[in-house]
């Protein structure tokens, strides 16, 4: 046999094989994956029921160019190493073409390696601390100048001078602090106190007798899962009322507000993307199709359609790139318009959503009053270029 | 920083978080003291305090659900003892590594019993109205929940020492205390005793369950919180001992609330594991050293 005819066969071969695998398997697997259980379980089992319905809808509309998806759900148990194995796990035994989840900081720099050694796509839905910038996730959370610093602005301009901040003991809170501060500073406001309990912590004694002393103007409150409930319980046997002393919430959403007691965080604040009360057709929908499946209580918080926003996201593109193909994917997927529950949002070119922000303000209902809006959709940074003043996202070289 | 205003409120928050250790370490104390068994399972005492007064709140809304919530704990987390040292304790008596492990695994079996019950997500106890206030003292604001638990810490402590230093059944731990042989051979049932004590250790641990409950929400994992900090005590404070618990637990409760003054919290509980490992490496024996007559010791 020659060479030439060695490579003939070859590529007859490998053209076979191809032709094979998209003709006879016409399902394409993707991942999901979410804490189903332990101390996350409460916000995530949400966003895996949001991203389950976005593919159920796109199958019952025929599928991503012909082809229907198959959702392999896998439990990331609020473990960060769990999330990294059951990534692993998916990509390589059931060969999901991308993966939609995460939820803590900790579990996205934990799957990261993974998706970046296999060259696979993680659409990651939360708000987090920005910092980070890799080809192989596609953030559609806020990033820091899109939640934290908007909400600190809206604050700078209602005249609140002293801020005082609270957080969880892990990487979200002390990254997004940090950025604050470089910007308290620059505006010659007053940082009043900065205090950090270890994640699930439930003594705030100590937190209180400082805000008591401080007396700031405004709390801003990076505090995730159950501590929030111990906080707002002592702040208020404390004696510190929201109304004198404001809370600026971060974790909070309409889930988190109705699995506390709305009673406990009423009037609080919470900046977000998305609030349930946002107007529109396409949004009262998306609430609508969500209660028919979850409940006529369930809740619809950030997240959730973040993670719903997602999977359209991922169809568009691969409907533009006309592949799978991780790389053409990703690249088809940056200034791409996509029509989601919160208007039409497209990716930057540092695969980060560009997005309005919202300050809301918790009513007796367990919803927020819409307070403020940014004008417009604020690019994605992924660098505060205040704090991290030499770090740029530059994509297109990798 | 350092003004005497927050100082009097750190120290008086030192003796409330003093008064939630002591509730949650004297049960781990007596049992261990008395029967050298290390449980494991005790922070789950804690939360079945805690899930049983939000049952009770359900069942007797009111201001003064929270009273009638304190015996149904107590009698609840009782009760769930005696299965315990019943089922399991009991059998292992002689072997505490095993009693470790078996216990351990109750912990694991009643957490993950509360998830499938009551769902991953806390649930939440509000504080009636009149504990939901608080007084100026001298410039330090007060809060009556805090006030509460204290009380409720110290008439625990009350009660408990009457009913060792008085009764009968006092009479009968301290001398199964002091030497178990003896006592067995002098006619006293010393597994009674046992039995007796432990229902006793987790009732106080149910208590301690209804009181954090309070403070913050009820959770399949909120015994965990505790018990690290509840052993420290015990270590501490001389294992068995009362009064050593109750020392210990105060030492530790200011340490940690006024070295909050200075460092966050994270960093606090680090100085406060720092301190219990300094302070038994001059006083190994803990706060009060047991005495005891049995021969093997």
């Amino acid at each position: 046999m020659t060479t030439s005819t060695r490579y003939v066969l070859a590529a007859g071969m490998a053209f076979g094989l191809g032709q094979a695998a998209l003709a006879q398997d016409e399902t394409v697997n993707v991942g999901v994956l979410q804490s189903l259980s332990g101390t996350m379980a409460i916000s995530e089992v949400t966003v895996k029921n949001a991203e389950i319905m976005a593919i159920d809808e796109i199958n019952a509309a025929g599928g991503v160019m012909g082809h229907q998806i198959k959702a392999v759900i896998e439990d990331g148990a609020s473990d960060p190493a769990i999330f990294a194995q059951k990534a692993t796990k998916l990509i390589q035994n059931d060969d999901v073409v991308t993966v939609f989840g995460g939820w803590t900081s900790a579990s996205r720099k934990a799957m990261l390696p993974v998706f970046e050694r296999a060259d696979n796509l993680l659409w990651y839905p939360v708000q987090f601390e920005g910092n980070e910038c890799s080809a192989n996730i596609m953030y559609s959370g806020a990033q820091p100048n899109q939640q934290i610093l908007p909400a600190y602005t809206w604050a700078k301009d209602q005249g609140k001078e002293s801020y005082f901040l609270v957080g969880s003991d892990y990487v979200f809170p002390r990254t997004a602090n940090m950025i604050v501060k470089k910007h308290i500073d620059e505006d010659g406001l007053s940082l009043a106190g900065e205090e950090y309990v270890p994640l699930g912590g439930t003594d705030f004694s100590a937190v209180i007798a400082k805000i008591r002393a401080a007396q700031p103007d405004i709390i801003f409150n990076t505090l995730n899962g159950d501590s929030n409930v111990s906080f707002f319980k002592q702040l208020a046997s404390a004696g510190i009322s929201i109304e004198d002393t404001p809370v600026m919430s971060f974790s909070i959403g309409e889930q988190e507000a109705q699995a506390m007691g709305v009673s406990l965080v009423e009037g609080s604040y919470a900046a977000w993307n998305y609030f349930e009360t946002l107007p529109g057709e396409a949004n009262e929908a998306f609430i609508a199709q969500y209660r028919d499946a979850y409940g006529a209580n369930a809740a619809v918080t950030d997240p959730m359609l973040h993670g719903y926003l997602n999977v359209y996201a991922w169809k568009a593109a691969v409907e533009a790139a006309g592949a799978f193909d991780v790389d053409e994917v990703r690249a088809a997927a940056v200034d791409l318009d996509v029509d989601t529950p919160m208007g039409t949002v497209s990716f930057a070119p540092n695969q980060s959503l560009r997005q309005t922000a919202y300050v809301g303000e918790l009513n007796e209902s367990g919803k927020f009053d819409i307070l403020w809006q940014s004008e417009g959709m604020i690019e994605p940074q992924p660098y505060d270029p205040l704090t991290f003043p030499n770090k740029s996202c530059d994509l297109s070289a990798g | 920083m350092l003004d005497a205003t927050l100082l009097a409120g750190q120290v008086f928050n030192g003796f409330s978080v003093a008064s939630l250790f002591v509730l949650a370490a004297l049960g781990l104390a007596l049992s261990f003291g008395l029967m050298r068994v290390i449980n494991m399972a005790h922070g789950e005492m804690l939360m079945l305090g805690g899930y049983l007064a939000y049952l009770t709140y359900l069942v007797v809304p009111g201001p003064l659900a929270i009273l009638v919530a304190m015996p149904v704990a107590f009698l609840g987390a009782a009760l769930l003892g005696a299965v315990l040292e019943l089922t399991v304790i009991r059998k292992l008596a002689a072997r505490p590594l095993d009693t470790l492990l078996a216990t351990w695994g109750v912990s694991l079996i009643l957490q993950q019993a509360a998830r499938s019950i009551f769902g991953p997500i806390g649930v939440g106890v509000t504080a009636p109205d009149w504990l939901n206030t608080g007084f100026l003292l001298a410039g330090v604001y007060i809060p009556s929940t805090r006030l509460f638990i204290l009380a409720v810490a110290v008439v625990v402590l009350a009660v408990l020492g009457l009913v060792i230093a008085r009764t009968r059944l006092g009479l009968l731990v301290r001398a199964v205390n002091q030497d178990r042989m003896m006592a067995a051979a002098s006619g006293i049932n010393v597994r009674r005793v046992d039995l007796a004590v432990f229902c006793l250790g987790t009732g106080i641990a149910g208590l301690a369950g209804v009181v954090l409950s309070l403070l913050g929400p009820v959770t399949p994992s909120v015994g965990q919180s505790y018990i690290v900090p509840a052993f420290l005590v015990v270590v501490m404070g001389g294992l068995g001992s009362m009064v050593g618990t109750t020392v210990a637990a105060i030492i530790l409760g200011l340490v940690s609330a006024i070295s909050q003054i200075f460092l966050d919290v994270s960093m606090s509980q680090v100085l406060m594991l720092l301190s219990v490992i300094v302070f038994l490496q001059f006083r190994p024996q803990g706060v009060v050293a047991t005495r005891s007559r049995a021969l093997e010791e």
